[in-house]
């Protein structure tokens, strides 16, 4: 009796071991967009791969300090951020690993990294927003230049201190060059432009009547639409080709330390696959990195944005520093 | 008022009580290793860069805005905490509980929430508009930070003020009234120095948070130092001038320290005579009750209705069922981390309270003044330290509360401070000469004196740790959840409706949790 008891128990045991041995596939993701936007879509994967994600979500710029900090030693396998800028400046202390064709192609080139070490994931744009109760469509500035007029003078309120904003100057530093964009930010500053610390305090203060002009990213007026469709503020591009025009990208790359890098790259591949890019254009209302995904009817389509903005390169966008320092001697930061 | 007694007697207990030091001085290796990381950081940095980027004339813009911001902030908590620790602790109004817990809850609403509140009384579409059709400007800049900024950090005066009055001995008062004075005579030339100790641990918080807020300032576009601090750890690059600013940031907190060191020197305000102290006794207000009801209701109003009702109002926009399912989750994630840490954070206030009341060398000076300046450590500077010693800080939840309990001691030492500053020193050797061990004494003696300042630590810390986020975000284990980590994320992308109900589980679950502490503290 004793002896059996004994046999039952240690076959347990070893079943506990057999199944303990084989894991599921996981991949450690971190992530520097917000939970509220991409948790489905990554839960979706799960569901269609079996494969678990562990994800650790925070803010883009502290994940990569994090990542930076961690070095070698990180836990991660995949890094995806909200913009160019923060990919770039972990592409550059040399922690990813280049991406392998198949992944590449699926994508423009205008979309990923010059050495193919990340690609974007989805694409957000700089909008004009202005405010419907003060302003109608035909009294908009047509050129991010006409913001330092005097009839602007205290109208406007730019987040000079978010990151978004830092890439915007630093793609007009590559189009314009540094001294026409230095005089921009002066004459900006001399015309009482008020700084916001974000972009969404940017809509608020076009809606509470304290601007009438504002420079976000375009994706958050449509979550103050969806709760009130009269919501008083609208937004547009400058004319074609104006450097206030920009497309910035929210991006992954792959860890060079990370394990199971096969693993890995399925999550980037289903973010390309035009499910995930379907789930990014209606339900966050961004653009689409790949062909032949439904557009929103809320956003401009995809080939109509790339006309409007000026020829730009998303591997320039690293240079934040440049930038920075720019910024700081204007006295804006 | 004062009695001066032999500091001889206390110093000679150093030897005795060797091991008091022990957890003061584990906790002091430890919270010092992030400033380590700090100073190295910022010894990195070439110093031709170091010129150019520090001395500009920005900075010293900032620098006066910061001193402006501090004391403004600290002069208006002054004066609405004041009366109402009064109130609630030595008048003969009704319901002070409740108004106790009322004063206290602005501490559970994260700051920006308050900012945001406070912007949305005002401008065109504003709650101010709606109601009556009128639109007054959005407050900004300096008032409209020190307007959020005072009502987030009154609590921290006014439950230090609350334990001091309440820990007052009537004998000395009624000798006072014995001798011809008025009542205000009363009150300026005997409590209040013996508040002393009081407004000292609560206006170093308040500093050290003004000095160190980010979110109510950004919001209110009110450009201070801390505001540059955080802009450029937001940068990419490797921190050292951001390492340099931090190291400013503790040098004032430094300066503060000394000050507060020297201001408290040879005081002693326990009772000389024989005996021990009654209960405070309580005063009749009267025809001035209404004034005592009006003031605190409006104080309650102020603080707390008007960001609550702004986060009812977020629900308005565009709530979806959807947001509520991880809510239970980031509720035991929360308190997961608030509960130990306050705990913890309470029992280990205790040796550097003593520390601090009962040895007067240097060095006894100087630990007992150690986790202010861990808590001036900026927050990501502090996580991004540990996230460079510590192997893997993603295994356990276990290296987010020590970085909690090393961020958040400070918030304890001040209420159980207090305490310690009014009992009896010979009431332990009394205990001793009867035969007990010094541990045993400091148990049956010591140990009901500091009970109710362990009370209001727990619950300061508790609140405190329950609307952290630059720690969790970036130590926490991976899916790990924290209310006020969902109110962040879905506020940063403009989810407010989402938010609102995150929100508002902080601060129902906070308001039973200090009620529960405070219905203790008899």
């Amino acid at each position: 009796m004793e002896k059996k008891r004994m046999y039952i128990e240690i076959h347990i045991l070893v079943m506990f071991l057999i199944l303990g041995s084989i894991q599921a596939e996981t991949i450690t993701l971190y992530s520097g967009r917000s939970k509220s936007l991409v948790e489905p879509i990554i839960e979706q994967f799960e569901k269609d791969t079996g494969i678990e994600v562990i994800v650790s979500f925070a803010n883009t710029t502290q994940l990569a300090s994090k990542l930076i900090t961690e070095g070698e030693k990180s836990p991660a396998a995949l890094f995806w951020a909200q913009d160019a800028g923060a990919l770039g400046a972990v592409s550059k202390r040399g922690l990813f690993a280049k991406l392998p064709e198949n992944i590449l192609s699926k994508v423009p080139e205008t979309f990923q990294h010059g050495d193919g070490l990340w690609v974007a994931t989805s694409g957000r744009a700089r909008v004009l927003a202005y405010s419907t109760e003060r302003l109608s469509i035909d009294k908009l500035p047509k050129s991010i230049f006409d913001l330092t007029q005097p009839k602007w003078k205290g109208k406007v309120g730019w987040a000079p201190l978010n990151a978004s904003f830092q890439a915007f100057v630093t793609a007009m530093r590559g189009q314009v060059g540094d001294e026409r964009t230095e005089k921009w930010l002066r004459d900006m500053k001399t015309n009482g432009t008020i700084a916001y610390p974000k972009n969404t305090p940017i809509i608020e203060a076009l809606d509470a009547g304290e601007i009438d002009l504002g420079l976000p990213n375009h994706y958050y007026l449509f979550r103050f639409k969806k709760s009130n469709s009269k919501f008083p503020v609208s937004q547009t591009f400058f004319k074609v080709k104006d450097p206030g025009n920009l497309v910035n990208v929210a991006g992954i790359g792959l860890l060079k330390n990370s394990k199971n890098h096969e693993t890995s790259l399925k999550l980037i591949e289903y973010l390309l696959s035009s499910k995930a890019q379907q789930y990014f254009v209606s339900e966050v209302f961004e653009y689409p990195v790949i062909d032949g995904v439904i557009p929103n009817p809320n956003l401009v389509p995809l080939d109509e944005l790339l006309n409007i903005v000026p020829k730009f390169d998303l591997n320039e966008m690293d240079d934040i520093e440049g930038t920075v320092k720019l910024l700081r001697r204007v006295g804006i930061m | 008022m004062r009695c001066i007694i032999n500091r001889q007697h206390s110093i000679s207990h150093i030897r005795q009580r060797w091991y008091i030091f022990i957890p003061a001085v584990v906790f002091c290796i430890c919270g010092l290793i992030p400033l380590g990381y700090l100073i190295g950081k910022a010894f990195q940095l070439e110093s031709s860069s170091l010129v150019e980027n520090l001395f500009r004339w920005r900075n010293a813009r900032l620098f006066l805005n910061t001193i402006l911001l501090t004391v403004g902030v600290l002069l208006t908590d002054i004066l609405l905490a004041t009366p109402a620790a009064w109130l609630t602790s030595r008048s003969d109004i009704k319901y002070k509980r409740v108004f106790s817990v009322l004063c206290t809850l602005p501490l559970a609403i994260p700051g920006y929430v308050i900012a945001y509140a406070l912007l949305a009384i005002g401008g065109n579409n504003g709650i101010f508009a709606m109601l009556f059709n009128w639109s007054i400007p959005r407050l900004n800049g300096y008032w409209g930070a020190l307007i959020a900024l005072s009502f987030y950090t009154t609590p921290y005066l006014f439950l230090n003020l609350r334990t001091a009055f309440l820990g007052l001995d009537p004998s000395v008062e009624e000798s006072a009234r014995s001798l011809g004075q008025s009542e205000w005579g009363v009150f300026f030339q005997v409590i209040l120095p013996q508040l002393r100790p009081a407004f000292y641990a609560a206006g170093l918080l308040i500093c050290l948070h003004v000095l160190g807020d980010f979110g109510v300032v950004s919001l209110m576009r009110y450009e201070t130092f801390s505001y540059a601090l955080y802009v450029e750890y937001r940068l990419l690059f490797e921190h050292n001038y951001a390492a340099w600013l931090a190291l400013i940031l503790l040098t004032i907190t430094g300066c503060l320290l000394c000050l507060e060191s020297v201001l408290l020197k040879n005081t002693d305000l326990h009772r000389a005579g024989h005996g021990t102290a009654r209960t405070p006794s309580v005063i009749t207000l009267q025809k001035l009750k209404k004034i005592g009801y009006t003031y605190l209701c409006f104080l309650f109003i102020m603080t707390v209705c008007i960001p609550t009702l702004t986060i009812i109002l977020w629900l308005f926009r565009g709530f979806e069922l959807s947001a509520l399912e991880g809510i239970v989750e980031a509720f035991l994630g929360s308190i997961g981390v608030a509960i130990p840490v306050a705990f913890v954070c309470a029992l280990l206030a205790v040796p550097f309270a003593y520390i601090n009341v009962r040895y007067s060398t240097h060095i006894s000076n100087a630990i007992a003044r150690i986790p202010y300046i861990v808590y001036a450590i900026p927050p990501l500077a502090f996580a991004l330290s540990i996230i460079f010693f510590v192997k893997r800080t993603d295994v356990t939840v276990i290296v987010l509360i020590t970085a909690c309990i090393l961020h958040f001691l400070a918030e304890a030492i001040g209420p159980v401070r207090s305490p310690l500053y009014q009992a009896l020193p010979n009431l332990e050797d009394a205990a001793r000469s009867l035969g007990c061990s010094p541990f045993i004494a400091f148990l049956r003696t010591m140990f009901p004196i500091l009970l109710r300042g362990m009370l209001i630590a727990i619950a300061l810390v508790f609140l405190a740790t329950m609307k952290e986020l630059p720690l969790t975000l970036l130590l926490r284990p991976p899916e790990y959840e924290t209310l006020a980590v969902n109110v962040w994320d879905y506020t940063e992308e403009a989810m407010f409706a989402q938010a609102a109900p995150y929100a508002f589980v902080i601060l129902v679950f906070s308001a039973i949790f200090v009620g529960l502490l405070i219905r203790k503290e008899r």
